[in-house]
């Protein structure tokens, strides 16, 4: 389990592409540049899509965790 | 960013319920990947435009397309069901039945309804332009489309896709 100062939980549980990137991109809006942000979801396929949403926004992606059936992911704000 | 952002040009050509997805799929993803995204709307796609939004899905023109039931046990909601072309062009209703059916098992997924998908585009600035010549041939008027709609021609949709990276025709 990591340790990051994180200032906002977004929880996509349940929900398929593309809400997970798009939320994540929602959610960036609520913070400042250097806060982190932590993302839960439960779709199968969002570790390479929150790969991918990283390298093309220069976000970056502190973390991906695979924890089975959940993956979480801690992004920080880079702009 | 300091760099000019990437591009995306779709196409919308078909509005059946399982078509509308991809590319609002797409245009979401992209723009939530800070992309410009322009979407032409014609013919069969322009009604995905429509204030008042009815995609349905065909069975008929997707013969491939398996059956999934929404409800009972986990095997039952997996198993595919057969469905033959007979049944699917000649059962009055058969149609309104494959829609619910889809919906609501893309609802349990927790995939996005078209609405909430074209709702999330808009909010993300994606540029929708809606065809003009398709609106005169099937008699649309402009004021059953949302206020979001770019109406023009394909020389408006090809200046927009002239220096997009991605160019995809749906």
């Amino acid at each position: 389990m990591s340790e990051f100062n994180v200032t906002k939980t977004l929880d996509t549980s349940g929900l398929s592409c593309p809400l997970p990137v798009v939320k994540t991109k929602k959610a960036l809006k609520d913070i400042e540049v250097g806060d982190i942000l932590e993302m839960i979801s439960t779709d199968a396929g969002s570790i390479p899509d929150m790969e991918a949403w990283a390298r093309q926004t220069g976000h970056e992606l502190l973390e991906s965790n695979d924890e089975g059936k959940t993956f979480r992911f801690f992004i920080k704000k880079t702009h | 960013m300091e760099h000019k952002p990437k591009k995306l040009a779709l196409i919308a050509s078909r509005g059946t319920l399982d078509w509308a997805y991809p590319p609002f799929i797409l245009a979401s993803a992209a723009a939530a990947m800070d992309w410009e995204v322009g979407i032409f709307f014609t013919f069969y796609g322009l009604p995905l435009l429509k204030k008042d939004l009815k995609a349905t899905v065909s069975p008929g023109s997707n013969p491939a397309m398996p059956m999934k039931m929404p409800f009972g046990s986990e095997g039952f909601q997996n198993f595919n069901w057969p469905m033959p072309n007979i049944l699917m062009n000649n059962v009055p209703g058969f149609e309104a039945m494959a829609t619910t059916l889809m919906k609501k098992t893309f609802k349990n997924k927790g995939v996005a309804s078209i609405e909430e998908l074209r709702e999330m585009c808009i909010d993300m600035d994606v540029k929708m332009i809606g065809c003009q010549m398709t609106m005169d041939v099937f008699g649309f008027k402009r004021d059953e489309f949302i206020d979001e709609v770019d109406v023009g021609g394909a020389a408006v949709f090809l200046e927009f896709a002239a220096d997009a990276n991605v160019s995809l025709f749906v």
